[in-house]
């Protein structure tokens, strides 16, 4: 009774990760629902041949070997069925079609993958770093890039191509929902095609173990229509608003002017650091510190004051700040939408 | 008596468990609020190859005999820009500091204050633009370029491929302060 509690538990468990923003079985793509088919096939196959192997391993314990007509122990335990020579026969080639399937299957699937990028794809960079994504919108007109961090906007139909890179370790890129990993090695580039297929909120998780907070390194994945794609990526190419009240000029003023900008940049400010995640449009941003915490003051406050209990050793530095520069540095941050 | 005896294997678990605290990896610095070194205040006229007269500061062996201060330095000395004009310590439009040359002291004191306040001919003031604890793991990592530290603290490889030997393997330079001013008044 334990025991059969106890394999719903785990198996409940283990459906757990079919559904929801993070799903190992995710078809809310063109490369996700083709590999979907191809686990399909795969699992049909492969259960078709254990069930067969395990009936003859249970027909093999049941019967009985035959006996010599004299008596004698048979040490060759000579064959006189000719039909087993036959089934084995049969078996063999059975295998054989099953292998040839498979890998038929395998290089259709491939093949559709590969077709499914398209020929004019929106073309997106993204550099991984510890423990958080740099991701640039790249664009024919130069003055059309941008670079956002922790989170990805996609419209909906439209074929992507990401070009992966790393900065430090080997990371590894993971929507599960839209297609499989793809790893990022310093020192190389790799490429991953995504062809999102239904809106919605997805997870991205790093998947390669990385270092102490590698499972806090997640990307926000928006799937939109097309439409509010274009909006949010007009937005982002605007510079950071002028900050209005003398508190989040103060804050303005120390960002440029301290610790904050010789790492992060905000576009349309004198803070131009390139090793920090960009500032520019933070607020408008669903998350902070990769998927670490849900964006609103409170957690805002948090990380400014110390980004080292916000996620124990990031690379910000605890920077020692008093109150009021606190206080202007937050309502600062809170005006980048 | 030949078998082990749980003393005896209780004293050799002691043993190895002293390998697992080499040193303290401490994020947020120490003391709260972390504060750089006793320091002369900035002044309007410097002599080139003479150092600033500074103080000792007891956290400067703390930062200095610390591994994981040492590799942190040398994350912030390319994220800074300082290879910009030092290059990976060989020099360039800085001057090197992989030598046993020092314009302005080579002690983890001089070498902080010459990273607050900034130095005549190119070199600028870093006040408030890195933290006191990074300007300290700068200076360690500084140190570490001419094999100043303790050895097992230098590290024996680096992340990206060099040409020079890993300073494990190096001599420590000795310290010299040296200058064009020095060299000019023995000209004299």
């Amino acid at each position: 009774m334990i025991a059969r509690r106890a394999f719903a538990l785990s198996l409940a468990f283990l459906l757990g990760g079919c559904s929801g923003i993070q799903s190992a079985l995710g078809r809310d793509g063109r490369h996700g629902e083709i590999f979907g088919g191809l686990f399909a096939i795969f699992l049909a196959v492969t259960l078709f041949v254990y069930l067969i192997v395990i009936a003859f391993l249970l027909a093999g314990i049941f019967r009985r070997r035959g006996k010599r007509q004299d008596g004698l122990p048979d040490e060759e335990g000579e064959s006189r069925e000719a039909s087993l020579r036959k089934g084995l026969i049969g078996w063999a080639a059975f295998i054989a079609l099953g292998l040839s399937v498979l890998t038929v299957a395998s290089f259709v699937a491939d093949r559709l993958m590969a077709q499914a990028s398209g020929p004019d794809p929106l073309r997106i960079q993204i550099v991984a770093h510890q423990w958080w994504w740099e991701v640039r919108y790249e664009d024919a007109d130069p003055s059309r890039t941008f670079r956002t961090a922790n989170e990805l906007h996609l419209p909906v139909g439209v074929p992507v191509q990401i070009t992966l890179m790393s900065n430090d370790v080997i990371h590894s890129f993971w929507v599960p929902n839209l297609a499989g990993k793809q790893d990022l090695i310093p020192g190389r580039t790799t490429q991953i095609a995504l062809h999102p297929t239904r809106e919605g909120v997805y997870r991205g998780q790093c998947a390669e173990y990385c270092g102490l907070q590698h499972a806090r390194m997640a990307l926000d994945v928006t799937v939109e229509p097309v439409a509010a794609f274009r909006t949010w990526r007009t937005q982002q190419l605007l510079p950071a608003p002028l900050p209005r009240t003398p508190l989040q000029q103060a804050g303005l003023r120390y960002v440029e002017t301290r610790e904050c900008g010789a790492c992060h940049s905000i576009v349309g400010t004198r803070a131009s650091g390139q090793v920090a995640p960009d500032l520019t449009h933070l607020a408008s941003r669903r998350t902070i510190g990769a998927g670490t915490y849900p964006m609103s003051r409170g957690h805002l406050y948090a990380w400014v004051a110390d980004p080292q209990s916000a996620k124990p050793g990031n690379r910000m530095p605890h920077i020692p700040l008093e109150p009021d520069q606190l206080h202007a540095i937050v309502a600062y941050l809170e005006t980048l939408r | 008596m030949s078998s082990p005896s749980p003393a005896r294997a209780a004293i050799v678990l002691l043993l190895a468990l002293g390998g697992c605290d080499r040193e303290s990896r401490e994020p947020r610095g120490r003391p709260l609020p972390e504060t750089g070194p006793q320091i002369a205040p900035q002044r309007t006229a410097m002599m080139n190859g003479v150092p600033v007269p500074t103080t000792e500061d007891p956290r400067a062996d703390d930062y200095e005999g610390n591994a994981y201060h040492v590799a942190q330095g040398y994350r912030y000395f390319a994220w800074m820009n300082c290879s910009g004009c030092h290059a990976n310590g060989g020099g360039g439009m800085g001057p090197p500091l992989m030598d046993d040359e020092w314009r302005y002291g080579g002690s983890m004191e001089q070498i902080a204050a010459t990273i607050i306040q900034g130095r005549p001919n190119g070199m600028p003031s870093y006040r408030g633009r890195v933290t006191e604890q990074q300007v300290w793991q700068l200076a360690a990592f500084v140190r570490s370029l001419s094999a100043q530290n303790r050895q097992d603290v230098l590290p024996g490889r680096t992340d990206a491929p060099r040409n020079t030997e890993p300073q494990t393997l190096q001599e420590p330079q000795p310290v010299v302060e040296t200058g064009v001013a020095n060299d000019s008044a023995s000209q004299e």
